[in-house]
């Protein structure tokens, strides 16, 4: 009898791979994608899918130009993933080539260029988003208001296919601002965050998500469910959501609290724009987010951070993306200061001290 | 007996929860295994020193005779599973991954499995010195057999250099699969505790904890039941997760304390041994007999019937799977102990050793292999690993070939658990990087030895060169001397001569 040629313990494995991650990740995005699509209308579903298809297709061209094997590498799923993300951050009526000239960023400049799967310093798709909002700012920031499917306001196929493969503005689209834009362009005038607030979603249609903002990002309660599913299914850990979260909201709590009029209320910021999508799937990232769980509670805390500082301060309503990047730049920074304290050794890395027992060692 | 429940555990970091799969051979009562038609007796069933035999090809051997002699100090004496003659002491394939051939001793049984009285069995052993226990214990041959082999006395010598209060009996089996230990504790409680009452003597312990996974209550029980009369013995429960059995992370889950890095558990004061070799500490010293069979777990999904087996060392293991039925079908993979830290096996010819605790047979899907991908930086193997240390880290620096970026990194705290490898999601094969850059590690340090040692030696002899040439040229010179003086005396004698 013949046995194959021994390889070396462990003879079992938990089970675990890379596209059954990629797989749950977005079997935890498909409700609020489904939602998207719901709201947005069959523009929504064109753009998504130019934009996975633009990612896929990227990613095997640079596999092969890099001559590595394909299939594999396509098979397990995080190229999908990025595109998916990334399609999910974009205004939902956006042309297609947005989604696809984001991709082609998202792939080739976030991910392959850097090495590959695993090798890249920053999330791909916030690479690409951060580049579009730049390079596109006008198509980046016309955000429509809901018109969901089989609705009066919805547009037919005929004009969803005109929307997004055809001229510029077809179809006279209602455009209006995210939440947080509104807020942002109305306090610059002056006007007093009641008043501001008056004219833009309430807080409950923030949460169920019948607001303006990007194709996947506007129903709170949808995205959380997927992250709270992620969490069970141990996907990721606590530890970067909530200390973000936590952050995000106990900065928003404390300057609410100090000025009223002129500061947004943390829920206003927990439920609008990217924070819980931000928290649970994309400063999580498994590749860009820091390895010890005591690194973790830092990383999310500087995303929460950095995001309040962003969206108030900064010439930017949303401040997710840039947040996550600044801080996926200090992850390697954050692995090399926290790292896990060895057994039997101090923090230092010396023997433990004991009393002395006689021993000779 | 205080109440296993009540015993208060510390928490340690890490570990994983493999699938145990123990159902396959849990219920299998140990089974005498019949003796096959010739045994092969490595004479290394330890770490140290081998054994010298002291038998040749053509002797007759009666059951439990010594066969060949433990050499210093760390080195166990083999003793004749069974009475018969003596075929020849040459090579034969290790019970190892290599599979190379190792010095072993070959016995034919002649079937009359006819004892001799090797050891004079004790009718008060716990009336003996403690050293003199040790001293019967080394005599025995007596080795760890949770598969570390460490010869069992030099353990219990401990005490001589070491202020011992604990005695932790490693009832964990934290491996999937294997049953013997569990099967051993609920098939022989009393003998085992006697083994073990034995071993605290040794060591001049003040209390015993008998510590037990809880995916074992039968053998709590049952090992509760035994202990119920000594109060300084304790049956702890503990909770089911790998690598629980770890000496270093069982002591810590009992006792809160953390053996120092390069130390011994013995520097808290606390010593670890093994189930099994507390029944074989029994048998020793109760009944005279060495340790010339031991129990084992043969399971797999690729056995026909999983068993549990007292097996006579040098059975070569294909006897075992016959007398399981065979294959099912042809295994992926043949392991020697658990899947999770298990050597694997070249092939079913090798013998059984006295640390063997299983024959596990697997089939593809339970080992799950998959092709290696990319590490994702996913931190699923820093989460899992039980010492703290960061194993995607420790790969890279071992793949770029900078074994001393990864011993910074903490390779050489690394025990070799296989958590990592057991949770990654791009199935690197982390630990076997471990055990590989080890093995690089020390074969250099071999090398840098005989380095130093070659170099030391041809320091010595061009110094001896040096001396040599320097005596030479002394003698040369004297001689010169001598002679000019002879000449100068006889010029002189001439001289005077021609004066007269
Ligand atoms: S094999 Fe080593 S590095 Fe991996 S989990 Fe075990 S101790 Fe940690
Ligand atoms: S578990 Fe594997 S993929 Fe994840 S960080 Fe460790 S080595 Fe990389």
């Amino acid at each position: 009898m013949t046995i194959k040629p021994p390889l070396s313990a462990p003879y079992t494995h938990a089970g675990t791979s890379i596209s059954r991650t990629m797989g749950l990740v977005m079997l935890a995005l498909l409700p609020a994608t489904l939602f998207g699509f719901y709201l947005f209308g069959w523009p929504a579903i064109f753009l998504f899918a130019s934009t996975l298809l633009a990612a896929v297709l990227t990613e095997a061209l640079a596999l092969r130009l890099a001559g590595k094997p394909v299939r594999p590498f396509l098979l397990d799923g995080s190229a999908l993933l990025t595109g998916w993300l990334l399609a999910l951050t974009l205004p939902p009526w956006a042309p297609w080539w947005i989604g696809v000239v984001g991709s082609i960023l998202a792939i080739a400049v976030g991910k392959q260029m850097f090495g590959g799967i695993g090798q890249n310093l920053f999330n791909p798709a916030m690479v690409a988003r951060v580049a579009l909002l730049i390079s596109f700012p006008l198509e980046m920031t016309l955000f429509t208001t809901p018109a969901p499917l089989f609705s009066d306001q919805a547009p037919d196929l005929l004009q969803s296919l005109a929307i997004t493969f055809g001229n510029p503005a077809p179809y006279d689209a209602v455009s209006s601002a995210t939440v947080l834009g509104h807020l942002k362009t109305e306090l610059g005038r002056g006007v007093n965050l009641e008043q501001a607030a008056a004219g833009s979603a309430s807080l409950w249609q923030l949460t169920w998500g019948q607001a303006a903002g990007s194709l996947g990002e506007t129903s709170a309660l949808l995205i959380l469910l997927g992250g709270l599913f992620l969490l069970y299914k141990r996907v990721i850990s606590w530890h970067i959501p909530l200390a973000m979260l936590g952050t995000l909201a106990a900065l928003s709590g404390l300057f609410h609290l100090l000025n009223p009029d002129h500061y947004a209320g943390p829920l206003t910021h927990l439920l609008s724009g990217a924070a819980i999508l931000g928290a649970f799937f994309i400063a999580t990232d498994l590749v860009t987010s820091p390895s010890t769980r005591r690194g973790q509670l830092l990383f999310g805390a500087g995303c929460g951070l950095l995001v309040y500082i962003i969206r108030t301060w900064a010439g930017y309503p949303e401040g997710v993306a840039f947040a996550v990047m600044l801080m996926n730049g200090c992850t390697p920074l954050i692995d090399h200061f926290l790292k896990p304290r060895i057994y039997g050794r101090d923090r230092r890395g010396e023997p433990l001290n004991y009393a002395d027992n006689g021993g000779n060692n | 007996m205080a109440a296993a429940d009540r015993f208060k555990l510390f928490r340690i970091r890490g570990g994983v929860h493999p699938q145990d799969r123990k159902q396959l051979s849990a219920e299998q009562a140990i089974e005498p295994l019949p003796l096959p038609p010739l045994l092969h007796i490595p004479l290394q069933q330890h770490i140290g020193a081998p054994a010298e035999p002291l038998v040749r090809r053509g002797d007759l051997v009666k059951k439990g005779a010594l066969l060949a002699a433990s050499q210093g100090a760390i080195s166990a004496p083999v003793h004749a599973p069974t009475s018969g003659r003596i075929m020849g002491v040459g090579g034969y394939p290790a019970h190892h991954a290599s599979g190379l051939s190792v010095r072993t001793i070959t016995l034919k049984p002649d079937g009359q499995d006819e004892w001799i009285d090797t050891l004079d069995p004790v009718v008060e052993p716990f009336n003996l010195p403690p050293d003199e226990i040790a001293r019967r214990v080394a005599e025995a041959g007596i080795v760890g057999m949770g598969g570390a082999t460490f010869p069992s006395a030099v353990k219990l010598n401990l005490r001589n250099r070491y202020r011992l209060h604990t005695l932790v009996i490693n009832g964990a089996e934290c491996e999937p699969y294997l049953t013997c230990d569990d099967r051993l504790m609920r098939e022989q409680p009393e003998q085992v505790l006697d083994g073990v009452l034995l071993m605290a003597r040794a060591l001049g312990v003040e209390r015993i904890l008998l510590a037990i996974e809880n995916n074992k209550p039968a053998a709590q029980a049952a090992m509760g039941e035994a202990a119920q009369a000594h109060a300084w013995v304790t049956v702890v429960g503990l909770p089911t997760r790998y690598p629980m059995g770890s000496e270093k992370h069982l002591v810590q889950t009992l006792t809160g304390q953390e053996t120092p890095a390069r130390g011994l558990t013995a520097d808290i004061g606390v010593v670890v041994h093994n189930v099994a070799t507390a029944l074989a500490v029994h048998e020793a010293l109760r009944h005279g007999r060495p340790l010339i069979s031991r129990v084992m777990t043969v399971s797999g999904g690729a056995i026909r019937t999983p068993r549990n087996l007292r097996v006579p060392l040098g059975t070569p293991l294909s006897y075992l799977v016959d007398y399981c039925g065979g294959f099912v079908r042809e295994p992926s993979r043949l392991v020697s102990g658990g899947p999770m830290m298990g050597q694997p096996l070249p092939s079913t010819r090798v013998p059984a050793v006295k640390g063997s605790n299983g024959l596990l047979a697997l089939t593809d899907e339970e080992v799950r292999a998959d092709r290696e991908m990319p590490c994702i930086r996913c931190a699923s193997c820093v989460q899992a690993c039980p010492c703290g240390l960061v194993p995607l880290e420790m790969a890279a620096h071992i793949r770029a070939g900078s074994l001393d970026g990864s011993v910074k990194l903490g390779l050489l705290d690394c025990i070799g658990c296989g958590s990592c490898a057991y949770v990654c999601p791009s199935h690197i094969p982390l630990s076997h990087y471990f055990n590989y850059a080890k093995g690089e590690l020390a074969a250099r340090q071999r090398a840098q030895h005989k380095q130093n040692e070659t170099k030391r030696l041809a320091e010595a002899r061009s110094l001896r060169l040096e001396a040599a040439k320097k005596a030479k040229r002394a003698a040369m010179l004297k001689r010169k001397q001598e002679q000019q003086a002879k000449q100068a005396k006889s010029a002189e004698a001439a001289l005077s001569e021609t004066s007269q």
